[in-house]
């Protein structure tokens, strides 16, 4: 099932993790780092990238994680899930960052650095080479 | 040069929230940021909850209050939206941090006050009724039956749709803020027909509020549908029937009971003496408490009336705190009850609540004695500190003389 929970378009490199995430405390605000030292993620920004990640765990207050790095510029381009959740589905609708859920085999074929482009009214995912 | 190598076309997008010719208009930003921020919030839930449209409301109670529990970024979000935002339709709001008339009482910063006030000042900017409760289905007058409402707070939204006749999701924090702002709420599962797929049947003998608590707890681990069939009960009180509201609130996202024992051939399981004994078990972390706090979700006044009644002539020999609304507790002063409660060693708190409460810590307290089991989970979870369960009776016949 694929859906569209927060409209965009937007072009940018994929930051990919097999882990789940939660933005309440394990997100730097101002930063956008990764500070959960047992995430694969761990020291890396979210900063500008297309997040590739199964889906937000935790808290429903990490909404108010999202609409903080976007508001500090720090937030990614855009969130890609595999499973919808609350958390990650109202944050991304605060801040306004394109939020879509593609397949299990759709998200296996994204690797971190790729370059692609996400048109939610065109509804499709580009790779650029 | 660009080549493009993949399109990956979301053909199969299962749009399914249907908009109004207005609603797409919000939308897009032509009714102003605050509108468009709000709508895109509900439709986001609607389709992360396969909602077809949205639907009017009546009413909106609020979660998302204690600086305790959102912090500078929620502070600073409703700060910023307050400006231009204006609920729409009737909103009560959930508790806070403290109870302002005897804050000073408690060790708690200069910072925290200062930024739950300014939480407090935000909603009523937005035209909140500064209610800080969590019974909200206890306080204010209940529409006409099947009134479509959206509550945030879980004991609430559970009660409403299993005692009250009332229909809501059990919202988030923000879709019950922009479904404040806009007078909608997306039309998900919990409003439409029931069909649960499980039944769960009480099997305890002789239960008081505990069992019923750990008996809500149990059915939110077990019950994966918005709705759950629950048998076996008896005759409840509002202190039985608000403990086991609270216990599912706590444990699952399921928020409506149906009494009964449901459609033939649905999975049945049974709540009996060793459900109960493993919940208590799992909550349960220590043989006494330092003090106790009574009122998880709040008391209402006819708990504080049978309270004043129990404890006549005998004081508590430790702090005990009682959590109440404002205008319960204002109505308890005028009848008397506050007067023989605090000569009975109470400390009666209003616009808070045990459940989240920033005026326990584990700097000074070990551990807490309380009949809640929504209040032993956040106390643990989120204070830190162990917890004592037992019964309203079991506390006054062993912590007074």
């Amino acid at each position: 099932m694929k859906k569209i929970l927060v409209g965009g378009s937007v072009k940018g490199s994929i930051l990919k993790t097999e882990m789940p995430i939660n933005f309440l405390g394990t997100v730097e605000k101002k930063t956008g780092v990764i500070s959960d030292k047992n995430h694969e993620l761990f020291k890396i920004s979210i900063r500008g990238s297309i997040l590739l990640f199964p889906s937000g765990i935790g808290s429903s207050v990490g909404a108010y994680t999202i609409y903080s790095i976007k508001s500090n510029n720090s937030a990614p381009l855009a969130m890609i899930c595999k499973k919808a959740d609350l958390t990650v589905a109202t944050g991304c609708a605060l801040a306004n960052i394109p939020l879509v859920i593609i397949s299990e085999e759709e998200f296996s074929s994204y690797k971190t650095g790729e370059e692609v482009s996400l048109d939610t009214r065109a509804k499709k995912i580009i790779k650029i080479i | 040069m660009i080549t493009y190598v993949q399109v990956l076309y979301l053909y199969q997008v299962t749009c399914s929230v249907e908009l109004t010719r207005g609603e797409e208009s919000a939308l897009k930003g032509e009714q102003g940021e605050i509108m468009e921020m709000a709508h895109r919030i509900l439709v986001a839930t609607g389709e992360a909850t396969d909602a077809e449209k949205l639907v009017p409301i009546e009413w909106t109670h609020l979660s998302g209050v204690n600086y305790n529990t959102i912090g500078d970024a929620g502070e600073e979000f409703l700060s910023s939206i307050s400006k231009g935002a204006r609920v729409k339709v009737k909103t009560t709001l959930n508790p806070m941090g403290f109870d302002i008339d005897n804050v000073s009482n408690y060790s708690l910063d200069e910072n925290f006050i200062s930024k739950q006030l300014s939480i407090k000042g935000s909603y009523e900017t937005m035209g909140v009724t500064p209610s800080f409760s969590c019974i909200p289905y206890e306080i204010f007058d209940i529409p006409k039956n099947d009134t479509q409402v959206a509550f945030a707070e879980s004991n609430a939204a559970i009660h409403a749709n299993s005692y009250d006749n009332l229909k809501t999701n059990k919202e988030s924090a923000f879709s019950a803020l922009a479904s404040a702002i806009t007078g909608k709420s997306p039309y998900s599962s919990l409003r439409m027909e029931d069909s649960p797929n499980l039944a769960i049947q009480m099997k305890v003998n002789n239960p008081n509020e505990l069992t019923y608590g750990m008996l809500g707890f149990f059915a939110g681990k077990v019950a994966k549908d918005s709705s759950v069939n629950i048998s076996g009960l008896g005759k409840m009180d509002t202190r039985q029937r608000k403990s086991m509201c609270g216990g599912m609130g706590t444990s699952g996202t399921c928020a409506k009971f149906l009494f009964g024992e449901g459609k033939p051939g649905i999975e049945k399981i049974d709540f009996d003496e060793k459900q109960a004994q493993d919940t208590y078990d799992e909550l349960n972390t220590a043989e006494k408490g330092d003090i106790i706090t009574l009122g998880s979700p709040q008391l209402g006044l006819e708990e504080i009336s049978d309270l004043t009644g129990r404890l006549k002539g005998r004081s508590f020999e430790k702090r005990c705190m009682i959590f109440t609304p404002r205008t319960v507790k204002e109505q308890a002063r005028r009848i008397g009850y506050i007067d023989e409660l605090e000569r009975a060693g109470c400390e009666i708190l209003a616009d808070c609540c045990t459940c989240l409460t920033p005026l326990i810590n584990k700097d000074n307290v070990d551990a807490v004695t309380t009949n809640s089991i929504k209040g032993a989970f956040y106390l643990k979870n989120s204070n830190g500190v162990d917890v004592n369960l037992r019964s309203l009776s079991q506390i006054v016949e062993g912590e007074t003389k």
